[in-house]
């Protein structure tokens, strides 16, 4: 299914990747790690939001919200509400402290290469869960829409993301992240203002959410609530989720987004701490244009597919599909819609005919009528059928196709580059090599971003068995919040911290959090055992407390840090005047 | 006297700065985990539009207040600096 829109958005906007990579080329390590401390706020909250916005928030979330309702809005408010964390609380801060990296950071303030190297590996660890779900839904991409096998997607992938990290650094991505922001950001709301138009006849999906179903009367989401009962399924502004675990999986997701390094490292690209507040607050705005509109595009999506596939007539492929659909509809039946046979062949949606008559039904676990349920979708066929579902043109398909790779990519770059200052940096320059020039240390740099694309091109490819949601982020977020951000608060908040409560919080956030995420994703999968009743996906919250405790208990047996230290945290916190 | 009088701004400036942050959490609290998950069920008998309040908040309303607190820090903090002559 090579269709010439897409090829042609997605060799576009890959040249506009290369061309801005080439214009951005970094000259020492100050462009090559921060982008010379001198990216415009709002440039820099558009390149924030695009790293952050990775291939789940684009493909995967407004699919998830569908069939999740209310459940889903802990990745609405945890994947925003980090962001008022970062502003307050470390953001304007780490500005002030004025380096490079996160493990700079924690190795200066703790006046420790201990402390340092494991805040590298907790840095390694965080990046490289996440850069395989990115590298993986790059080959999907591809292997979808452009008829190149998986592997070769990734490497294509590899390739691009070289270039622009590799080439020009911060400075690159950073411009390269502007870009495929704008193309993501079109991509994702054109669709969902035709759907709302539709659906709810007001152009705006937010406004659309909230009003009423067109020509009927009744809230598009009483609508949604009745239609779905009807099948068997939970309203769906309810959850089956407890409110303890949806209240830690938010706060995991938001001190993790926080505590993550790629996300950080952006305010290190900005003048000075206002430019951090400031910049923050642009990337809340531009992350907001597309989580507000998701929790709409999700219930539009769930109608639609509920409304154009449950009860219709089936047509196989070997049947002619043209024929066989005005016959049905002759007959005062609903033919399998024209989407569906299109995406059929990915597997993103499947019909079992259990009951061998034919039609599809789609059910939920308490069906009224008894009937079981024949149709199961994946959660990314909403976002990328939804412009077929809403009839739109075939370019649209296109954009969707390049912001989803927009999406992938830009989040991908920031990782490595996360990678790769935290190996040519916090490893080799300051912790190794300590006599390293500027201009090796440059070198190492490249180096370390080519190795790591390499190894997350690999991982990529090695991923399949990993989920592409639910396992990757449950790793990526839990250890950030329990790891970094409790050193990295308390380092700011907490003068007397020392160097000892930071090793030891460190580690019990970094082991307690991996222990108990892969002991029940991967060993005991049964919620019964779970802890508190907490899910892995929020139990990075728990054990943040866990590890600032010990820090804190760990710091008060051991003697303070020296005066130097608290002479930088009073100047990070008390700019001079 | 002039040295002492800075660090009195700077004790100042920076309980200034404490206070604001810890009013503005305050209220990231009370539209997040408040709004939107503890006080969900009890704030779903009132309806924006069609949809229900505490749905609504949980879905929407968090995040436009998250985006507005963020610029309230911003121009605050500005106002606390040049109050305590902390940067020009």
């Amino acid at each position: 299914m090579l269709d010439p829109w897409t090829l042609f958005f997605v060799v576009t906007t890959f040249a506009l990747y290369i061309g801005i990579a080439i214009w951005a080329r970094a000259g020492s390590t100050d462009d090559f790690y921060v982008a010379g401390h001198d990216v415009h706020p709002t440039v820099n909250g558009m390149a924030t939001a695009a790293d952050w916005m990775s291939a789940a928030s684009f493909l995967s979330m407004a699919g998830l919200i569908a069939f999740m309702g209310y459940g889903g809005s802990v990745y609405l408010m945890g994947w925003t509400g980090g962001y008022v964390l970062l502003a307050l609380l470390l953001a304007p801060f780490l500005r002030e402290f004025g380096k490079f990296t996160v493990p700079d950071f924690v190795g200066d303030r703790y006046y420790s290469t201990t402390a340092r190297v494991i805040a590298v590996v907790c840095a390694l660890f965080v990046s490289f869960t996440y850069i395989a779900g990115q590298m993986k839904g790059v080959g999907v991409a591809f292997s979808g829409f452009l008829g190149v096998p998986f592997e070769w997607g990734i490497i294509i992938g590899m390739v691009i993301v070289f270039f622009y990290a590799v080439l020009g650094g911060m400075k690159g991505v950073t411009y390269t992240q502007v870009a495929q922001y704008c193309v993501l950001i079109f991509a994702f709301t054109v669709p969902a203002i035709f759907m709302s138009l539709i659906i709810t006849g007001n152009p705006v999906p937010q406004l659309g959410f909230i009003g009423e179903a067109k020509g009927e009367g009744v809230s598009m989401l009483a609508k949604l609530n009745t239609v779905i009962t009807d099948l068997g399924f939970l309203e769906y502004t309810e959850t089956n989720k407890s409110m303890i675990d949806v209240f830690c999986i938010t706060a995991a997701l938001m001190f993790g987004t926080a505590g993550l390094p790629h996300v950080i490292i952006r305010f290190f690209t900005v003048k000075s701490a206002d430019a951090a507040r400031v910049s923050a607050g642009w990337a809340l705005i531009f992350i907001a244009i597309l989580y507000t509109t998701a929790p709409a595009v999700g219930a539009f999506a769930r109608i639609n597919f509920i409304d154009t596939v449950n009860e219709a007539t089936y047509i196989a492929d070997d049947e002619d599909y043209e024929a066989r659909s005005a016959e049905i509809e002759a007959a005062g039946g609903k033919p399998v819609p024209q989407w569906y046979k299109d995406w059929e062949p990915t597997g993103l949606v499947a019909f079992e005919d259990k009951n061998g008559d034919g039609v599809m039904q789609y059910r939920g676990p308490n069906a009224p009528d008894g009937i079981e349920n024949e149709v199961s979708p994946n959660n990314d066929i909403f976002v990328l059928a939804n412009p077929q579902i809403a009839n739109l043109p075939g370019w649209v398909i296109g954009l969707v196709v390049a912001g989803g790779l927009a999406a992938a990519l830009s989040t991908a770059a920031g990782l490595l580059m996360v990678i790769s200052s935290a190996v040519s940096h916090d490893l080799c320059r300051r912790t190794l090599f300590k006599s390293m020039d500027d201009k090796t240390e440059l070198r190492v740099a490249r180096g370390a971003a080519a190795g790591a694309v390499f190894a997350a091109g690999l991982l990529g490819i090695f991923s399949n068995s990993l989920g592409f949601v639910a396992q990757v982020v449950a790793f990526a977020f839990g250890l950030a919040a329990a790891s970094l951000f409790p050193v990295i608060f308390l380092g700011i908040f907490w003068k007397r911290m020392n160097k000892e409560g930071a090793v030891a919080s460190m580690l019990t956030g970094l082991i307690t959090t991996f222990g108990y995420i892969y002991w029940f994703k991967f060993v005991d999968t049964d919620p019964k055992n779970w802890l508190f009743g907490v899910s892995p996906e929020g139990i990075g919250f728990v054990f943040m407390w866990l590890a600032a405790g010990v820090g804190v208990v760990i710091t008060l047996a051991t003697k303070p840090p020296p005066k130097e230290i608290l002479e930088l945290v009073q100047k990070i916190r008390v700019p001079v005047s | 006297m002039q040295e002492k009088s800075s660090a009195d701004e700077g004790r100042a400036y920076w309980q200034a700065t404490i206070r604001l942050t810890i009013g503005l959490l305050v209220i990231w609290f009370a539209v997040s985990f408040g709004a939107g998950i503890l006080l969900r069920d009890f704030l779903d008998q009132w309806s924006l539009g069609g949809a229900p309040l505490g749905f609504w908040f949980a879905q929407q309303g968090a995040i436009y207040v998250f985006v507005v607190l963020i610029f309230v820090y911003c121009w605050a903090m500005r106002r606390i600096e040049k109050k305590h002559g902390v940067r020009a």
